[in-house]
């Protein structure tokens, strides 16, 4: 079942949650609403339930306007971060709360409904804790539980806001795989709202990137993070390097060097910034015989398992840092060390226009070079 | 673990009282003395002459306490006192849960000025609310006028006894659901509504488990109280021997007669009821605060 | 058009807080609201209000001068001044108690900790005629050292000093458990933290401990003042009704009830009321101030309220 929703706007006093937006959730797909705190998701969620009403715009639960609708009546699934669990009823009554509340003409029989909260529990696999109460499990335990009773009333959609926000690293990582699987298996229409890129690329069919309570860009993982539609989203997805310089032609001018660019529709001799990930950047020693590319002196190498981070200064600009990273086998190869001078040699450099970069900064993870 | 105990059995006689009771070692100075003055102060001022209750009565044997409380004029100030604090902390919790509820949701005026004058009850001296009500409600007063055309009487029968104790026990209800109530996160009614629940079952399987805790404490506290009160009592009710005589007025009658043993082993029934309801109240705080803990 | 008028008035003072922003699925319909409020501001007035305005419409009812001189008798003066007197007696002592208390049991571990907690709170639970008679029992003609006191020819009971014993007895727990609980949650990191620093004990209450507690302290003394001031069930079985020598405020204003003279009996009443509504209004100062000072502006919090759309 597709949702959509179509020029939402939503103020809280003098401060703008949502400003326009306007998207599309195609039918079966998982799609991550990712953003920085504040900027607008979890509002948005809320609206597509009817937790929260729009100033103005609608919203569509397959092709129908659903905007007037209350939450009782939009057959949404959502899934708190904090859980809201009714603590006073054990893990089996949670579950059945959505049926039992149902009115008489609609609600299930006992036995039904002793039925299927089993099978719901067996799903999220914690069917032996059925006679718990919510305070004797564990996170991922309450996570699960919360699932499995949105599911009880078969929602149309499934809402989740910050699935995973409550729990530590490994028990997330593990729980997002399963709700990946999950996914796959129910397929049905599934919002979660996240601030972790990780996550978000990791689990979605779809990610949708917001800041300031406006859509930055909408597309598959890949897409989102091999081509960045803005400078925030460069930097909420991931490191990045930057260089200012001026647009000549086919490249960036850096100082008195020159990075190749791809394509790009910025008029010449225009103020620029080119976008640089750590991991595209080719590194060579500079042995006076290498041509083009940016010198620079590797102040530190730190090194994780097989990468290593290497990072640089360039001396037109000593107090920016350059940050790469490569392979610690190449770097043996190349034999290039702490001191030594080099060349870098971006592989890829994708170009904004100066004020674009300079405003995404109050927002975007801070890029490594300013 | 026996022989670790008797490894250092010397400095710790040395240090006696302080390290005889304290599990853990403290920096800070000043245990024994704080304790020592509490609990001598403690003992002086309630519990010795608390236990002279108990001792006085034992005087009395067992027949005469048993003639002592169950004298016609004595059972029908228990069943009155017992039986109108139960209606008014009965009162109390609806209109309590009412108070809590529009003071902690909604927004209207004199709000604040109802926060703060909730408390009137624990502030207001209890003979001075006495003397109040049993104006008010006599037949010449301002709520008396309106009632007794309709045949209803307060003042001075056990009417006004209950009008009373409504009055004395409304402030233990809410406070003691106020603050719970404001615990409560939105989110669990969110997800109730989410799950198809109505406004009216979001309350009744939601909102009322959650607070019975409270509500009971709120419940047993104004019963408590209720059942000692005497200022706010004695002069709306009119004190009729078998009708209108609260317990406590029958300890002071029965002082007034030099009936010291007689007092007493009405203060005796009163105490124990005391205390069980001491202990009730105990377990059910604790109850309210597990339940309330986050998960 | 008035009447929607008013009706949209009567909704934005009748309304859920912020409505539109935070209650939306968990609202209740307008017209139960407006019942429930109702209800509550009925029975506020019928219960608490209206008391409190008989009792200075009955007062002046006969006028200033009446009200005056019922104020000013001489026995009500006698009366005031001993009421200041056993106020003035019995705060101060269970407010030493109540510090102690609060100190051992907040700042250390000990064996029989919750014991002691629950016994400062029993004269809560006994009845305020109780708390007389067991003084009676003790001092009386008939008490155990009834005959001792006798010999020497000391008065207890029917005298001042029993009425400052019920009245220490009734206000007991005032102090002690304002002041447990708040010292419990601060815990004593800071006091540690100035004994290693070398202060010593006193130094160490004195400029550390009682900076974090005054307003819980006041709080307790506030509330205990005015239970001093305005107990009367203890008081009148322990007092012998002695007028100008042994009645409280709160006796005099029953004698002068039973005595059929309303106005004075009301006048005297008066004056204990506003003490009671000058004890709220520091009370509810107390909680406001101490509010404020919990909830300094905390800018995280508010991001992750917008976050979650829930100020």
């Amino acid at each position: 079942m597709s949702i959509s929703v179509s020029n939402i706007n939503k103020r809280f006093g003098g401060f703008t949650a949502l400003d326009n937006v306007s998207l599309d959730f195609p039918s079966g797909q998982l799609v991550a609403l990712l953003g920085p705190s504040g900027c607008g998701k979890t509002t948005l969620l809320r609206i597509i339930a009817g937790l929260e009403r729009a100033d103005s715009g609608e919203v569509f639960l397959e092709g129908a306007n659903a905007s007037a609708l209350h939450v009782r009546e939009r057959e949404v699934g959502f899934v708190f971060q904090h859980y809201a669990l009714f603590r006073h009823m054990t893990v089996f009554d949670n579950v059945a709360f959505g049926l039992r509340v149902k009115p008489r003409d609609q609600r299930p029989s006992d036995a039904e409904i002793r039925r299927k909260v089993r099978d719901l529990l067996q799903l999220v696999q914690l069917d032996w804790l059925a006679d718990r109460y919510p305070a004797q499990l564990s996170g991922g335990q309450r996570q699960r539980i919360a699932l499995a009773r949105a599911l009880a009333v078969e929602p149309r959609v499934l809402l989740l806001d910050e699935p995973f926000g409550a729990l530590d690293a490994k028990v997330r990582k593990e729980l997002r795989r399963w709700l990946r699987q999950l996914h796959d298996e129910l397929h049905i229409t599934s919002i979660f709202v996240t601030h972790d890129q990780e996550e978000a690329l990791e689990v979605a069919d779809r990610v949708v990137l917001m800041d300031h309570g406006r859509v930055e860009q909408v597309g598959t993982p890949d897409e989102v993070y091999d081509h960045p539609a803005s400078p925030f989203v460069y930097g909420f997805l991931g490191s990045v390097n930057l260089f200012h310089g001026r647009v000549d032609g086919q490249a960036l001018r850096v100082g008195e060097h020159a990075l190749e660019l791809g394509a790009h529709d910025l008029a010449h001799d225009a103020s620029a910034v080119g976008y640089v990930r750590p991991h595209e950047v080719q590194l060579l020693r500079d042995d006076g015989l290498v041509d083009g590319g940016l010198p620079a002196t590797v102040l530190r190498i730190t090194s994780s398992g097989a990468l290593a981070t290497v990072e640089l200064s360039r001396p037109e600009s000593p107090g920016e840092r350059v940050e790469v990273t490569v392979f610690r086998d190449t770097l043996r190869q190349i034999g290039v060390g702490e001191g030594d001078r080099v060349r870098l040699k971006p592989l890829r450099v994708r170009v904004f226009p100066a004020e674009a970069a300079a405003s995404s900064n109050s927002s975007a993870a801070a890029p490594l070079a300013a | 673990m026996a022989s670790i105990a008797l490894a250092a059995p010397a400095p710790q006689a040395r240090r006696g009282f302080s390290t005889l009771l304290k599990r853990k070692h403290s920096v800070l100075p000043g245990f024994s003395l704080a304790l020592g003055y509490s609990v001598i102060y403690l003992a002086l001022v309630v519990l010795i002459p608390l236990a002279a209750v108990f001792l006085k009565s034992s005087t009395l044997g067992w027949e005469g306490f048993w003639n002592a409380t169950t004298q016609p004029r004595v059972l029908a100030s228990f069943k009155l006192s017992f039986g109108a604090s139960l209606i008014a902390a009965a009162i109390n919790v609806v209109f309590g849960l009412i108070f809590a509820w529009v003071l902690v949701r909604y927004r209207f005026p004199g709000k604040r000025l109802i926060d703060a004058l909730i408390d009137l009850p624990f502030a207001l001296p209890t003979a001075v609310a006495g003397i109040a009500l049993a104006t008010l409600y006599a037949n010449n007063g301002w709520v008396g006028s309106v009632l007794a055309p309709l045949g209803v009487e307060v003042a001075y029968t056990p009417l006004g006894v209950l009008v009373a104790l409504v009055f004395i026990g409304l402030p233990f209800v809410v406070r003691t659901v106020q603050p719970v109530l404001e615990d409560l996160e939105a989110e669990v009614e969110e997800a109730a509504a989410c799950l198809g629940a109505n406004r009216w079952q979001t309350f009744s399987k939601v909102i009322v488990p959650y607070l019975t805790p409270a509500l009971l404490t709120g419940f047993a506290l104004a019963f408590a109280r209720a059942v000692g009160e005497y200022g706010s009592v004695i002069f709306i009710a009119g004190n009729m021997p078998m009708v209108s005589e609260i317990m406590p007025l029958m300890i002071i009658t029965k002082l007034e007669q030099y009936d010291y043993a007689g007092a007493t082993a009405i203060a005796v029934v009163m105490l124990i009821a005391s205390f069980v309801l001491l202990l009730l109240i105990n377990v059910l705080q604790a109850w309210t605060q597990r339940s309330h803990q986050r998960i | 058009m008035a009447g929607s008028a008013a009706q949209s008035i009567a909704r934005s003072w009748f309304s859920a807080p912020d409505v539109s922003r935070r209650r939306l699925a968990t609202s209740e319909p307008f017209w139960v609201r407006a019942v429930l409020i109702a209800l509550a501001l009925a029975f506020f007035g019928l219960f608490l209000l209206l008391p409190l305005a008989a009792v200075f419409a009955e007062a002046f009812k006969k006028g200033w001068s009446a009200y005056a001189a019922g104020v000013v008798h001489p026995d009500a003066l006698a009366a005031i001044k001993l009421t200041l007197l056993v106020a003035a007696t019995a705060v101060p002592l269970n407010l030493v108690f109540g510090v102690a208390a609060a100190w051992a049991i907040a700042k250390f571990e000990f064996r029989g900790k919750q014991l002691l907690t629950t016994l400062i709170d029993l004269p809560f639970s006994v009845s305020p005629v109780i708390s007389g008679l067991i003084y009676i029992l003790l001092f009386g003609a008939q008490g155990w050292f009834g005959p001792l006191l006798e010999t020497y020819d000391v008065k207890i009971v029917f005298a001042v000093p029993g009425i400052v014993l019920a009245t220490v007895f009734v206000t007991f727990p005032f102090v002690a458990r304002e002041l447990i609980p708040l010292m419990q949650a601060q815990g004593s990191d800071e006091e540690e933290a100035s004994v290693v620093l070398g202060a010593s004990g006193w130094t160490t209450f004195r400029t550390v401990t009682l900076p974090n507690i005054k307003w819980g302290l006041l709080y307790g003394v506030i509330l205990c003042n005015a239970r001093a001031m305005g107990e009367f069930g203890a008081v009148s079985v322990v007092s012998g009704h002695i007028r100008g020598l042994t009645n409280t405020l709160p006796l005099q204003v029953e004698i002068l009830y039973n005595e059929y003279n309303f106005v004075a009996a009301f006048a005297v009443a008066s004056l204990l009321a506003l003490l009671a509504l000058l004890t709220l209004g520091v009370k509810s100062f107390i909680e406001w101030r101490t509010a404020r000072a919990g909830s300094g502006g905390n800018s995280g919090q508010q991001n992750q309220f917008i976050e979650r759309g829930q100020p």
